[in-house]
């Protein structure tokens, strides 16, 4: 499942990813397979997502997100 | 292994250097690291650039305990040494090239106790380059009111550094930090990280041979991004690619293995170091603000109503110092005609210069308020969020969200917004908003609107409150945001994208503002722009002022020996205007009142005479000298001040045919010509400095003035 597929509210764990040069900069801002993420909301015109991450909040485009693989 | 850190190149901090010490600090951002260098350095620093880049480069100075004095240079904030941005790209710029001017002896690491781990990805990279790192753990009190306890001891015997825990924003830890930059050895003192040889052994080790360096983080820096590096001549970069090539170096491939070898180091490192027990507790007040904030509905309404706010703040609060700032030009001017011995120099140097340096200062106060209110809206984390918001929209018309910020900041002045476009990553994005920025209507149309407004809109209002005049100045802001929004949505299709656009940004908790971080930012970009829109202006109101007042000599002969008539006849209904009336006839046959007959068959059709063909050209140099040349041409004394009457003289002109000449549709055409021409000289500086090539200021140039063109023709033709 893509992180860009959760509604707000939902989480999952970070598996994989399926851009490695996007996922260079999300592994440096905290997005390591492992880690949790939660949806927090959605922009008001519903692009782009505000997940909680690594203890921060981060923001990301919905086609950024669904590079992440969640489970 | 760590001995082998102290590299050859640290001979810098032996040979001559100005000051005894440099220091960079370097974290990532929203750590409080520009607060901590602003309680450092005081108002003891300098803006100056970082040689052949135009990202600005802040020093400052301070002095240590044992009485040595202290460079810092605050380096832009990043989460890691491979820059996603312009600005990143000068920290590892700055680190890893001992040539590099800016290159210290000594590293200040800021980091943000809320979120020690992601933080110290930065230092394990900094820490591997070899040089001495102080570790700056800031906001513990934060960290601590949120259930997060550091053990700061442990962290520093197992990093084998210096660790202050200190708090900016309450300005506590300050001394213990400057202490620890006194003992800070000259030798790297930080235990060995992850082990990176592993990745990619035999082209570091190659690179390290070629080199002649012993640290393998940065032969392994040197493959990833040699050719940032100025220091490296094209031998050098072929060389480094040759060994990229013979062992199939992977740049991304490898910049993710680091950074989980990275993280997993610092998982090691962090266990029984931090302790968090306070989990649900945080973010419960910035959560509540984001839902209101960023509220489907309510968030967008609230962020117009804001900026509805900084627009009317911009205005109203700047009037009184405005006016106080125009009155000392006009009395230092008077003054100096009176006091100083007559002569060209003199006029040079009040006309010109002085006339020159008034249309700049006379800003200050708009830009200063414009970049309170927006480093208020930035400190605060509320400025993240509106690009949040806006990036959808935005995205649309080929711009980003953090486009938003700089085209608000075009309000004031379109200057410091192209320079803030910096931080956009993505290439593509950055270029189309410097490209459209400057059509967004900034301060320096205000009094050319001002004026024409005054002279065709009535004084009226509708439902008794909304004034017309008004309405119609809001309109103008208006036409200069849909265009700006327009002409973005067609660099779309044209400019081919270098490289994917991402919007990937931390969103910080929310925080009450830092009222010397305000102060500071004023006072910084007011002198900024003082500086380089100043140099800009003063050189072209010299020109302009030379134009104006010399002509070819058998005209100005002719003029002279008729106004001595005129003078012999002593008539006084004649003598009272004849100083005027003589000036207003020398202009006209000046080089520039010459110019202005000369583009006249090329602006007739848009409604435009003569006269404003020269107010045309002297505002090519800035705007703002379209008031002023006015006052001029009408034979006004005095200038900007007495708008009143250059507004009656204005109204009372009448062309060969005896009618008006400024009807509204001449009035209109000419607003919609200043909202849309490049007339700004800085602006052209600015964009040529930021994109380092002559390419995009001439683009500009051609497409805004081809648009204004355009737009005064329908206008003109359609309401005459």
């Amino acid at each position: 499942m893509k992180l860009s597929q959760l509604n707000p509210g939902e989480r999952g764990t970070i598996v994989a990813f399926t851009d490695l040069e996007m996922s260079v900069k999300l592994m440096e801002m905290g997005c390591l397979p492992g880690e949790t993420v939660e949806v927090e909301r959605l922009a008001p015109l519903g692009d782009p997502i505000a997940i909680r991450v690594a203890g921060y909040q981060l923001c990301l485009r919905k086609s950024e997100a669904s590079i992440i693989i969640i489970q | 292994m760590f001995a082998q850190k102290r590299s050859i190149y640290y001979y810098n901090s032996v040979i001559g250097l100005a000051k005894d010490i440099k220091i960079a600090l370097v974290g990532n951002p929203n750590t409080g690291k520009s607060t901590l260098f602003n309680l450092l350095t005081g108002l003891n620093q300098k803006i100056g650039n970082f040689p052949g880049i135009t990202v600005d480069k802040k020093v400052g100075y301070t002095r240590l305990p044992d009485g040595r004095e202290a460079e810092i240079i605050d380096l832009p904030g990043t989460y890691s040494l491979y820059p996603k941005s312009k600005d990143e790209g000068i920290v590892f710029q700055v680190l890893a090239d001992p040539a590099n001017p800016s290159y210290p002896d000594m590293i200040v690491l800021v980091a943000d106790a809320t979120n020690l781990r992601r933080n110290l990805l930065l230092y394990t990279q900094v820490a591997d380059l070899g040089l001495p790192v102080v570790l700056a753990l800031n906001m513990t009190d934060m960290a601590k009111k949120e259930g997060i306890a550091v053990d700061i001891d442990k962290l520093s015997a197992k990093l084998g550094i210096q660790i202050v825990a200190i708090s900016a924003r309450n300005n506590s830890g300050l001394d213990q930090l400057k202490e620890a930059i006194k003992n800070t050895t000259s030798f790297a003192t930080q235990t060995a990280g992850a082990d990176l040889h592993m990745l990619a052994p035999a082209a570091i080790d190659e690179i390290k041979d070629y080199l002649k360096i012993k640290n393998d983080y940065l032969a392994l820096q040197f493959l990833h991004q040699h050719e940032h590096l100025a220091t490296f001549k094209a031998a050098d970069h072929e060389r480094i690619e040759q060994i990229e090539r013979d062992h199939d170096f992977h740049s991304s491939k490898l910049q993710a293995a680091e950074t989980v070898a990275r993280y997993r180091y610092l998982s090691t490192v962090l266990t029984g170091v931090i302790e968090d027990t306070g989990a649900e507790k945080k973010f419960a007040f910035s959560d509540k603000l984001d839902s209101i904030l960023t509220h489907r509905f309510w968030g967008l309404f609230i962020f117009i109503g804001i900026l509805f706010f900084i627009f009317n703040a911009i205005f109203t609060w700047s009037s009184y110092p405005m006016e106080l700032i125009e009155y000392t030009f006009v009395w230092l001017t008077n003054y100096g005609h009176e006091h100083l011995p007559g002569g060209l120099l003199t006029d040079l140097f009040l006309d010109g210069i002085l006339a020159g340096l008034g249309g700049i200062v006379i800003f200050i106060p708009q830009i200063a308020i414009l970049f309170a209110l927006i480093s208020i809206l930035e400190d605060t984390g509320y400025m993240a969020r509106v690009t949040f918001m806006m990036d959808r929209i935005m995205r649309k018309f080929g711009l980003s969200g953090k486009s938003v910020v700089p085209m608000i900041g075009s309000i004031a002045c379109a200057v410091p917004s192209i320079m803030s476009a910096r931080n956009i990553e993505s290439w593509k994005d950055r270029i189309i908003t410097i490209m459209v920025a400057p059509l967004v209507s900034c301060s320096a149309r205000l009094p050319v609107y001002t004026l024409l407004i005054s002279l065709v809109v009535p004084e009226d209002t509708i439902w008794g409150f909304v004034s017309l005049q008004g309405l119609t100045l809001m309109g103008m802001y208006l036409i200069s945001i849909v265009a700006a929004l327009l002409v973005a949505f067609v660099m779309k299709f044209i400019i081919k994208a270098k490289e994917k656009s991402y919007f990937i940004m931390e969103l910080p908790v929310y925080r009450m503002p830092r009222w010397a971080n305000v102060i500071y930012t004023m006072y910084e970009k007011s002198k900024t722009f003082v500086i380089e829109a100043g140099k800009v202006i003063i050189a072209i109101s010299i020109v302009l002022w030379v134009l104006a007042t010399y002509g070819p000599s058998e005209r100005f002969e002719a003029i002279e020996a008729k106004y001595a008539a005129i003078e012999a006849q002593k008539d006084s209904v004649q003598i009272a205007t004849l100083e005027r009336d003589k000036s207003a006839e020398k202009l006209e046959n000046s080089y520039a009142g010459i110019l202005g007959h000369m583009i006249e068959p090329a602006i007739r059709p848009l409604g435009f005479d003569w006269k404003i063909g020269i107010a045309l050209i002297t505002s090519f140099a800035a705007r703002e000298a379209f008031v002023g040349t006015m006052a001029t041409i009408y034979s006004v004394e005095g200038g900007d001040e007495e708008v009143g009457t250059i507004r009656s003289k204005m109204l009372a002109a009448k062309n060969a045919e005896g009618l008006p000449v400024f009807t509204f549709a001449t009035a209109f055409s000419l607003m919609l010509f200043y909202a849309f021409a490049m007339q700004c000289m800085s602006t052209v500086a600015i964009v040529y400095r930021e994109t380092k090539s002559w390419k995009w200021p001439v683009i500009q140039l051609v497409y805004m003035t081809a648009m204004a063109y355009i737009a005064s023709l329908i206008a003109y033709q359609l309401l005459k």
